[in-house]
């Protein structure tokens, strides 16, 4: 057996009024690749920052690094001991080079004054050796892919005496084949006698390689799990601690006609020769790789940029949408990818997130907002979508993740739209929220909306949609019956291996 | 080459030789080395100006009172000099100067951190209450008649040339100052990891205290560098004119951050340089002293300037949107 790199015990940590962490034992190896999963708010991030100190644990609590209990576990004190925290947002500098970002930290934390430049590439380009990457180290980070800034971070990390380094959230922002190669950056880790512990609740990557997982929910430890033992479905239960139903999807019989036509539409660089038809209550998948023109499709429908050739049918009637205010009148709506940055106005409250869309309409006959419509359109759509909130006051950046994708599907749904386009409808929300919100797309299908889901978990779009359209360098490469095909064969056709 | 193209600076200095050119073709006595040391003398003031406003830019802050902190350093000194001139020297006056811009700066950047005001808000108001005690205590009375050898200094030469009709000219004393404070500059930014870390901290201030940096050190730094150039800066003015009026310089703000956005710097913080910043005060300069040798109305200056500053800005938010697009259609590939 190998020998233990750290380990917690009977770890707890109360704030006030609530537990975050009850009685937590965690072990991990030397050289070991170590998965810790859980939903927001199981606790998860608590231990993280325990680990590296950010937090101190309560008092009965106990850490031991390399056999040896610690008394006291300061940020500094963690970094000392070899433990490297990346965060999900990586904490880069965009304005500096990739070497610099790499070894400034090094020269920060020996007090040095003055900056060798040569030098500088040296340490960057010792870093980069030990994993096998190679990266261009005078491009600014900003203009390299957040794959590459990723490593820049993992690099960064490497410059200090490292033993263990814990991702948080590493995959959310990655392509399938920019996540193996992280993968296999953490399998030369490990090879080098450097832990690695995925912090994550989008897991079917990691598991391939992790030895061992360790489940948390409600701030107890689940259980430790040698990877082998675990699939996607078992691990779904140990997190949500429910068994949830993984249904298909099926749509109405559909004999009407469509309400949305694609033929042949074109845009330079970005998709080509698109065709595709959309009926009411059906949901149409498409899916493919990051870059693989999808986004830039949807963009084209809501009127973002116009595609060069092609034509765009609404009811079987030739359209041109110029703009945002042109698709929404047509009764096309779009929530995308990023809902942070592009969906939602963070700091203003749920109500006022809501009715943006619609506030044209709750006036009274003086042409001023009306108070009452105001108050009971917020309300139907709380209870509608269930969004769990304190109040309709509460500042939106306060919700969860799934709550917050309900708000901006309230939003746009708020306007009684024909078509509904949902971007990465569940990026960045725990799985149990995920199923909740498939409900409500299906939900909205059954009564009669036409919705395309675009997303690039195959499992997800299988499951949900009737037709799924998979794209791949701008071209629609082939279009499935969901029905007809399996998950691999298209998967097969995203990664172009077919 | 490509990695030159793809700078801010080679635009810049594109346009100053372009102005140059047409400039030289109307009025050949542009391009002479007397105009040029003239010109190199009269923008020494904004030149040190910029250089400090360059290092609060990087930082990500910005500061509107320099002027007012000028206005103060320059109106001390020259009580000084009209009450104990005989007793001081030019090193004391200097020192003098920069120690009220380094207090006063460092008085600023308490302010920002302490109290978290947005460093425009800060600045307006220290530049009002500096501004306004100035001239509460002093009536906006005008001093002149300082010692002769404040004077002297004023029109040292490092060497010295005659012009065709016998007019002495050549490299002043002041210029000489500004350059050594360009050299100082340049490297403190580009080797130091004082400097690198105002580049991180405008970059990603979350990102700099996570990575260790210490950002009150930082930002009293750039705050007391600002007052320092002030305090030079407002030597140079009194070597200049000879005279101290405390209005000659509050409302010049606008100008200076002008020039050094137009070499490149970006008011969200994290990227500028000297050498931008020195093409940025250059073109300016050409500009207005072009204007008149090419004998357009002084009125027009105003105009002339804003439409360059919208232009070279706007050249530059084109260009990365550019880029932007072009790396979208190569992930697609």
């Amino acid at each position: 057996m190998a020998e233990s790199f750290l380990s917690l015990k009977q770890v707890s940590k109360h704030y006030v009024g609530v537990t975050a962490l009850d009685k937590v034992d965690f072990e991990i190896y030397q050289g070991e690749i170590h998965c810790l999963v859980g939903e927001n708010g199981s606790g998860k991030s608590t231990m993280i920052k325990i680990i590296s100190g950010t937090e101190e644990a309560d008092i009965g609590s106990w850490i031991e690094i390399e056999g040896k209990s610690v008394h006291s576990h300061k940020a500094i004190d963690a970094i000392n001991r070899g433990i490297q925290v990346i965060y999900q947002d990586l904490s880069l500098f965009p304005n500096l080079t990739v070497a610099e970002n790499i070894a400034i930290g090094q020269y920060v934390a020996n007090h040095q004054k003055i900056i060798n430049w040569k030098e500088l590439h040296q340490i960057a380009k010792k870093a980069m050796a030990r994993i096998n990457v190679s990266l261009p180290l005078d491009a600014l980070v900003s203009e390299v892919s957040i794959a590459d800034q990723q490593l820049v971070a993992i690099c960064r990390a490497l410059t200090h005496d490292v033993k263990l380094i814990i991702m948080d959230e590493p995959t959310s922002s990655l392509t399938k084949r920019e996540v193996d190669s992280l993968l296999n950056v953490a399998i030369d880790m490990k090879t080098k006698g450097i832990a690695t512990m995925f912090v994550s609740h989008k897991l079917n990557e990691v598991l391939q390689i992790a030895d061992r997982v360790s489940v948390v929910r409600d701030g107890r430890l689940v259980g430790v799990y040698p990877s082998t033992e675990l699939n996607d479905e078992k691990l779904t239960v140990l997190m949500t601690g429910k068994k949830v139903e993984y249904s298909r999807y099926v749509a109405r019989e559909n004999k009407n006609k469509p309400i949305l036509e694609c033929i042949g539409l074109s845009r330079q660089g970005e998709y080509k020769d698109i065709s595709f038809k959309l009926h009411a209550g059906e949901i149409l998948g498409i899916t493919g790789l990051l870059g693989s023109g999808r986004t830039e499709l949807a963009l084209s429908l809501f009127g973002i940029h116009q595609p060069d050739k092609g034509q765009i049918k609404f009811y079987g009637q030739e359209v041109v949408i110029k703009s945002i205010q042109d698709a929404m009148e047509l009764g096309i709506a779009y929530v995308p990818e990023d809902r942070i940055s592009e969906g939602l106005v963070n700091i203003q409250s749920v109500g006022d997130n809501i009715i943006i869309t619609t506030i044209d309409s709750l006036v009274n006959r003086f042409r001023l907002l009306d108070k009452n419509k105001i108050r009971n359109s917020i309300q139907k759509w709380v209870k509608d979508l269930s969004i769990r909130i304190p109040s309709a006051e509460s500042p939106v950046q306060t919700l969860s993740g799934g709550n917050q994708q309900r708000v901006v599907l309230a939003k746009w749904i708020a306007t009684s739209p024909k078509v509904l386009i949902l971007d990465g409808p569940t990026i960045g929300i725990d799985v149990a929220a995920k199923f909740a919100i498939h409900e409500i797309i299906r939900d909205l299908a059954q009564k009669g909306l036409a919705i395309i889901m675009i997303s690039e978990e195959i499992p997800e779009v299988f499951n949900n949609c009737n037709r799924i359209l998979v794209m791949h360098k701008g071209m629609v490469v082939r279009e499935f019956d969901t029905d007809l095909t399996s998950q691999d064969e298209i998967g097969n056709y995203v990664n172009g291996t077919y | 080459m490509k990695k030159l193209l793809n700078r801010h600076e080679t635009y810049v200095f594109i346009a100053v030789v372009v102005f140059s050119i047409i400039i030289t073709i109307i009025n050949p006595n542009f391009f002479t080395l007397e105009n040029l040391f003239d010109l190199l003398k009269s923008y020494s003031l904004m030149g040190t100006f910029a250089i400090g406003m360059l290092f609060v830019l990087i930082s990500g802050g910005i500061d509107i009172s320099f002027t007012a902190i000028a206005t103060v350093a320059g109106y001390t000194i020259a009580v000084l000099l009209l009450n104990v001139g005989d007793h001081l020297n030019i090193y004391m006056v200097f020192l003098i100067a920069g120690s009220i811009g380094i207090a006063l700066g460092f008085l600023n950047a308490v302010i920002i951190h302490v109290f978290r005001i947005p460093s425009i808000i800060t600045t307006i108001a220290t530049l009002n209450i500096f501004y306004g005690l100035l001239t509460v205590i002093t009536k906006g009375k005008w001093l002149y008649g300082f010692p002769t050898w404040f004077g002297d200094f004023a029109t040292t030469r490092v060497f010295t040339l005659y012009s065709a009709h016998g007019n002495p000219y050549g490299l002043s004393i002041i210029t000489v100052i500004w350059i050594g404070l360009v050299f100082i500059s340049w490297f403190l930014l580009r080797f130091t990891i004082l400097g690198r870390s105002l580049y991180a901290m405008g970059g990603n201030v979350n990102s700099a205290k996570r990575a260790g940096f210490n950002i009150f050190g930082n930002t009293a730094f750039v705050y007391s560098y600002m007052g320092l150039m002030a305090g030079i800066g407002s030597v140079i003015q009194a070597l200049l004119v000879q005279t101290v009026a405390p209005n000659s310089l509050v409302g010049k703000e606008m100008d200076v951050i002008a020039a050094v956005v137009l070499g490149g710097a970006s008011l969200t913080g994290g990227t500028g340089s000297v050498i931008g910043t020195i093409l940025g005060v250059t073109l300016i300069a050409i500009m207005g002293n072009g204007l008149t040798l090419m004998h357009v109305p002084a009125l027009w200056y105003k105009v002339v300037i804003g439409l360059v500053i919208l232009i070279s800005v706007g050249v530059s938010a084109y260009r990365r949107k550019m880029s932007a697009h072009k790396r979208v259609i190569i992930e697609n590939d």
